[in-house]
């Protein structure tokens, strides 16, 4: 473990600021909190609000799991792994059953999490009104009234214009029927697993200095019409390596020909279907 | 066959192996000393200071050969080590008016108690390149003589006010805010946009203050003051209870003059834009002087129109360590969510051919 750094980097009064904070999210869940963010010594936009996140809540007796688009072995995930193995010499492993709390960029693990894990999300932008209202000021005050028809006309626009919802990712979730979130640059594929979760998800924005929460079992509903279900979008076709046909797929282009194959995107559930087949 | 990619571990390894090779260069040239660094590029030493927001030389110049003189990485990697150091408190107001001046220039007056004093500038050099710089081994330049500076350099915007010409500014007792403690939020205190923008990238300043001047908010300015040197720092540790002297840095201070009309309460007078830079920044402190006045439209009750005016447009963005990250991380995967752009598109193209089809037929 690094010498000359706290336990986890952070130093304990941070880390409590930052439980504070979290604190307060999962008492108002989908409501954000801004919090003081620290400069990490990773770039903004690396996930720093995640890291933070997890800086405040991991113990030594914790494992800890981390994934980029789904997979355990990108370069970022492998980085993020490597600074909490550094700063807080923490076990860590690529089994989404095995960690205690796992951190995430975009993706949902396709195993259902359970009560006694925590979900980690990086988080780019909090704010799920930010393209339609760009001052922080104005989307604060239709938060404290609820006024969130202005996303439901554009999902409505949408409609009217293509016949179909134009967001496959990051798409506006209602939590607890009461706060519009961003459920993190997931796809929306990934969005009726936060439905009711038993584990507790955590949601970090570093750079906007953001923290919020969906505890347990919380009612998470993306926005729809009566007319116009929401619908989970996935490439129709099955993993090239272990055959499944309901998880979310990767496209890899194989030649200039056209040639491609579709693969899991969690790496972790990919490999444990193929051991068990084998 | 596709196989899936692993190795990123070791790719990582060999990345940043090979960023250490061009970082050093030619092994055969002599290695670069921090020594060097911090006082040959100085001006590189002070915008990284500034917008690492640490005063430090030797780390500055650090940061700088890490990065391989890449200001805005060099001033990430400051941050990021200033960001782990305790904080013991604010410091007492520095005074400048008891500055010690190597540099003091008023563009509203001919002459001024405590003179003109030009100082190491490139104003007035003719931009040719000098190759006897090239060659190694020239004899060192000589500072020029001068008379010790005992005398008091009063501050222009101070002999304005004292006529009631400049709006005095509020004293207050409390604490000024800090960016790298609490979140910025809106509407945000003269402090806290002074810090930001103290901290803030030079370049996207100098724009925005470039934009006054072309008509996008309404400036009038004049330098009415830019002063460089030493200012003590004094700090009141709680057991004592008084001010002590705990160092002194090298600082610029630019001290814009801008006309305010008057409103329902105020009479006609001048009003401030106030820059303040660690070490020589003096393009930086003007243009931060441009920022801060064009930002004080709405306390003014002048009309907000421009984006320099625009407390959130200009605090959120003027952050570089903050855009840099948001920016290059565009470059991280996000194949996942650019599958599901790919679905998506696949399917409105096949709904609109089939349209298409249909309207043909």
């Amino acid at each position: 473990m690094e010498q000359g750094y706290n336990f986890a980097y952070l130093d304990e009064a941070t880390k409590r600021m930052i439980r504070r904070a979290i604190l307060k999210a999962v008492a108002i869940p989908g409501h954000q909190i801004p919090f003081g963010a620290r400069e990490m010594p990773l770039p903004y936009g690396w996930g720093t609000g995640g890291i933070q996140v997890t800086a405040s809540i991991i113990g030594p007796n914790d494992t800890l799991k981390v994934i980029d688009q789904g997979a355990d072995d990108t370069t970022n995930a492998i980085s993020i792994r490597r600074f909490f193995a550094r700063v807080a010499g923490v076990a860590t492993t690529e089994h989404t059953a095995e960690a205690s709390i796992i951190q995430t960029r975009h993706r949902i693990p396709e195993r259902a999490l359970r009560e006694d894990q925590i979900l980690v999300y990086q988080v780019p932008m909090p704010e799920p009104l930010f393209r339609l209202e760009p001052r922080v000021a104005e989307t604060r005050r239709m938060h404290a009234l609820a006024e969130y028809g202005l996303m439901q006309v554009r999902l409505y626009e949408d409609i009217a214009r293509l016949g179909r919802i134009g967001t496959a990712y990051n798409y506006p979730v209602m939590v607890n029927a009461r706060y519009l979130m961003s459920p993190s640059p997931i796809p929306a594929f990934d969005n009726p697993k936060m439905d009711r979760m038993p584990a507790l998800q955590l949601f970090g924005a570093g750079r906007e200095k953001r923290i919020y929460a969906v505890p347990p079992y919380t009612p998470v509903k993306s926005l729809d019409f009566d007319d116009h279900p929401f619908r989970a979008i996935r490439a129709p076709h099955a993993c090239t390596l272990c055959g499944s046909t309901s998880s979310y797929l990767d496209e890899v282009v194989t030649d200039d020909r056209g040639g491609r194959v579709f693969v899991c995107s969690d790496t972790d559930y990919c490999q444990s279907r193929r051991e068990k087949a084998a | 066959m596709y196989v899936a990619v692993k190795g990123g571990e070791a790719a990582i390894d060999a990345a940043h192996g090979w960023l250490a090779a061009e970082r050093r260069g030619d092994p055969a040239l002599p290695e670069l000393t921090l020594d060097q660094i911090a006082q040959q590029m100085t001006l590189a030493v002070d915008r990284v200071m500034a917008e690492g927001s640490c005063y430090d030389r030797g780390l500055a110049a650090l940061a700088l050969k890490q990065a391989r003189g890449d200001a805005i990485e060099a001033a990430f990697l400051l941050r990021a080590y200033r960001t782990t150091l305790a904080r013991f408190g604010a410091a007492e107001p520095l005074d400048t008016g008891g500055m010690r001046i190597a540099r003091r220039i008023s563009a509203t007056y001919k002459d001024l108690p405590g003179g003109q004093v030009l100082g190491p500038t490139f104003d007035y050099t003719h931009r040719l390149l000098d190759f006897a710089l090239a060659a190694e081994g020239a004899p060192p330049a000589t500072v020029p003589e001068r008379e010790a500076d005992t005398a008091v350099v009063p501050r222009v915007a101070e002999l304005l006010a004292r006529e009631g010409l400049m709006q005095r500014e509020p004293q207050g007792e409390a604490e000024p805010t800090d960016l790298t403690r609490d979140p910025l939020t809106f509407p945000a205190d003269r402090s806290a946009r002074l810090q930001n923008l103290a901290r803030g990238d030079e370049g996207f300043l100098l724009g925005l203050g470039y934009s006054t001047q072309r008509g996008y908010g309404n400036a009038h300015p004049f330098v009415g003051e830019i002063r460089q040197g030493r200012v003590t720092v004094e700090f009141t540790p709680p057991e004592l209870g008084f001010p002590i002297a705990i160092g002194e840095i090298d600082v610029t201070e630019c001290q814009m003059v801008n006309q305010f009309k008057g409103s329902l309460t105020e009479p006609p007078q001048f009003t401030r834009g106030y820059g303040l830079v660690f070490g020589h920044g003096e393009r930086k402190a003007m243009a931060m002087a441009l920022v801060d006045r064009a930002l004080r439209a709405e306390e003014l009750g002048e009309e907000v129109t421009a984006p320099a005016q625009d407390a959130e447009f200009v605090l959120y963005h003027s952050d570089n360590v903050e855009a840099t990250g948001f920016v290059e991380h565009l470059k991280l995967p996000h194949y996942v969510d650019f599958q599901s752009e790919l679905e998506n598109i696949r399917a409105m193209r096949a709904d609109a051919m089939g349209a298409l089809k249909q309207a043909a037929e």
